[in-house]
């Protein structure tokens, strides 16, 4: 894997928002031949979106061939719901940029048939030809999107109950009313995360540390299913300092030793005006 | 990109570059409209996977509703008032010059007049939505003759009536029909008036107390059977006092039924009212509380000379005379109506009452029309409501008009 370490948030937002504008841009997407990119929700991307949105409004990037899967909704939170992933998106991303509507993909919380949602879903991710690059997030408990510990390390898209942690981490986004949250959610699995050519894991505060501790210090295991990326090809975890803080300090020293070469791929930071 | 929208084929306006007045805020955000109406833009997202189809970069400018004026007489040398053959053409000719003061829909009032004018006059305007041609028409705005004789103001007192029965007749013999009426300005304090408040109510007509020497109790006792309105607060009425404030008291009474506003038309054109009056009738119901009973309501109170040079004009059957900024019945100083425009009084009473952009543009367009039942479609920005809005810079001049989504009215570089 690659650990790539920033000082703080903004700078952690940046530094992946530049790779993802990198390797859009390398990819030269086309009408023929799209780019598939994994987005997750929550308050860790939201600096992401910002800059990726910056990035849009200044000419340097376009999201006209880009398509986009998210990685989980609420079962039955109405979509208009505030707090819904749908409007997330909408509100912090989609709205600000010029995708095609047809192309941003969430799972519907609502569908009559959960489960041939969650098979149409899968679908799709295969019928645009895989997922080049997977952006996630890790919850406290370890988790990638809804994959909640105890989920299997090669799961596909299903629905899930949440987790105690979950539910009281996201309680804020409901008043703070634990009654509020939804209890369930349909999400892709580790394994769907796992076929992607890259993932690329955003990690940040010190309520996340221990979190990434036992995915990358630890071994495998479905309880902090993050885990199960060390068994991928490509991975990068993206954090702040405050995240690093349950490390050994010779890990942290090893990676920040090679921010130079990790600063390579956002640096130079390219841009469509260029082409 | 090809449209693939499932709802409608119909084309997609999406303003850019604006700041809304949304949720009694000014936010910054994109307007879309689609149909004359506005739409929502998550749902056109995800629902039908649609996009716009024309973007109007706004450059800055707020976009508010179009503002809503119930208590116009005439303009531009036209007397609504005036028994002409073709009171359309009149309503239509000012209709059309009020799209520049960024009124997109309009009550024409009828001051005090014979039978004769109100039963030629109110069949030949219907309700209609405006349009290029000109701001829509909510209906007339009634204003007398069941009023006080000593509070007329400009009205003619061989006209003024009083309610023979309380019932219906007295309605239809002085007015033929009540088919395109919108409001009815009536003094309380005459005999007979509840039922006759009931009537009006029950039948969907706003009841305004005007032109009137009513008392507190009087003045809760109508609202308690159905007013909803005071017709030019301070002006036409008793003054304060403080054991019995009048009219004016109903601004904090706490008679008001549950649940009811009462809504209070002021004409903010720094003549009628002094400012410091203005203000205190504000600071009594500063806005953002949602049970307060009271709403400011910004009205023109325009008469035929709105739009003309200063001199000698008609209106209703009385003659007056212009002199800057004051209309007085000519040879005396009452004050018989404004020459302000609508416009002019927004800016007037944030300058006056210091208070924010939001509530001087909610004071001409949210709050007339939750006064007439109809903010369901009109006087706000929500989904689904008539894309009537207006361009607005930073001194709430009005850049542009729009009807329905339709540009109607641009400003001249």
């Amino acid at each position: 894997m690659r650990l790539v370490i920033l000082d703080d948030y903004n700078l952690a937002s940046e530094w992946a928002a530049k790779y993802i504008r990198n390797r859009i841009i390398q990819f030269k997407p086309s009408a023929d031949r799209y780019f598939t990119l994994g987005l997750p929700t929550g308050s860790t991307p939201y600096g992401c979106y910002q800059k990726l949105i910056e990035y849009y409004r200044n000419g340097d990037i376009s999201f006209k061939y880009v398509k986009t899967f998210n990685m989980d909704e609420y079962v039955g939170l109405p979509r208009a719901h505030p707090e819904s992933y749908h409007s997330y998106m909408w509100n912090n991303f989609f709205k600000h940029i010029d995708i095609d509507p047809a192309n941003a993909h969430i799972l519907d919380g609502n569908a009559e048939d959960l489960e041939a949602e969650c098979r149409a879903y899968e679908q799709k991710i295969a019928g645009a030809g895989g997922i080049e690059l997977f952006v996630g997030g890790i919850g406290p408990d370890g988790h990638i999107a809804f994959n909640e510990p105890g989920s299997s390390l090669v799961s596909r898209t299903r629905v899930k109950t949440l987790a105690k942690d979950t539910i009281v981490a996201n309680a804020r986004f409901f008043g703070n009313n634990l009654s509020k949250v939804p209890t369930m959610a349909l999400t892709v699995g580790v394994g769907t995360v796992m076929d992607a050519k890259e993932v690329m894991i955003l990690i940040t505060g010190a309520h996340k540390a221990f979190a990434l501790y036992k995915a990358i210090e630890e071994g495998v295991n479905h309880m902090w299913t993050v885990s199960a990326f060390q068994q991928h090809p490509r991975t990068i975890f993206v954090c702040d300092e405050d995240a690093t803080l349950e490390l050994r300090v010779k890990t942290v020293k090893y990676f920040k030793g090679l921010m130079h070469v990790h600063n390579k791929l956002v640096d130079p930071v390219l841009s469509i005006k260029d082409q | 990109m090809p449209s693939n929208k499932s709802v409608s084929d119909a084309p997609i306006t999406q303003f850019i570059n604006c700041r809304i007045l949304r949720e009694h805020q000014l936010q910054r955000d994109d307007l879309w409209v689609r149909e004359g109406k506005i739409l929502d833009p998550e749902k056109l997202f995800f629902d039908e996977q649609g996009y716009a189809d024309k973007r109007v970069d706004c450059e800055g400018s707020i976009i508010a509703p179009g503002f809503i004026d119930v208590q116009i007489n005439g303009g531009y040398g036209i007397d609504f008032s005036q028994a002409c053959e073709d009171v359309c053409s009149g309503v239509s000719f000012v209709a059309k010059k009020i799209l520049e003061h960024g009124v997109t829909s309009f009550c024409p009032t009828l001051v005090t007049s014979p039978p004769a004018v109100y039963h030629k006059v109110l069949p030949q305007v219907k309700v209609h939505n405006g349009g290029s041609h000109g701001a829509g028409v909510l209906g007339f705005h009634l204003e007398g003759p069941f009023i006080s004789l000593e509070k007329k103001g400009a009205h003619p007192a061989q006209f003024l009536r009083p309610f023979k029965s309380g019932d219906i007749s007295d309605l239809m013999e002085a007015y033929g029909s009540l088919d395109n009426v919108a409001m009815v300005t009536l003094a309380p304090e005459l005999a007979n008036s509840q039922s006759v408040v009931r009537e009006l109510s029950q039948r969907g007509i706003t009841v305004s107390l005007g032109h009137s020497v009513a008392n507190l109790s009087q003045a809760e006792d109508a609202v308690k059977h159905g007013a909803t309105f005071i017709t030019h607060l301070f002006n036409a009425m008793l003054p304060f006092h403080h054991r019995d404030p009048g009219i004016v008291g109903l601004l904090t009474s706490d008679q008001v039924p549950a649940g009811r506003t009462v809504y209070y038309g002021m004409i903010a054109d720094g003549i009628h009212t002094n400012p410091a009056a203005l203000r205190i009738a504000h600071r009594a119901h500063p806005s953002g509380c949602e049970n307060r009973t009271g709403r400011l309501v910004l009205v023109t109170d325009a008469i035929t000379a709105m739009g003309l040079p200063p001199g000698r004009h008609t209106l209703g059957q009385q003659v007056i005379e212009i002199q800057g900024l004051h209309a007085y019945v000519a040879g005396t100083t009452t004050l018989c109506g404004s020459i302000a425009t609508m416009d002019m009084c927004v800016r007037h009473f944030k300058q006056a009452s210091g208070c924010s952009v939001e509530e001087a543009l909610e004071a001409a367009s949210l709050h007339p029309a939750q006064l007439l039942g109809i903010s369901n479609k009109k006087g706000n920005l929500d989904y689904g409501s008539d894309a009537d809005l207006l361009l607005l810079d930073e001194a709430l001049n009005i850049k542009a008009t729009y009807i329905s989504g339709e540009e109607v009215w641009r400003k001249e570089p």
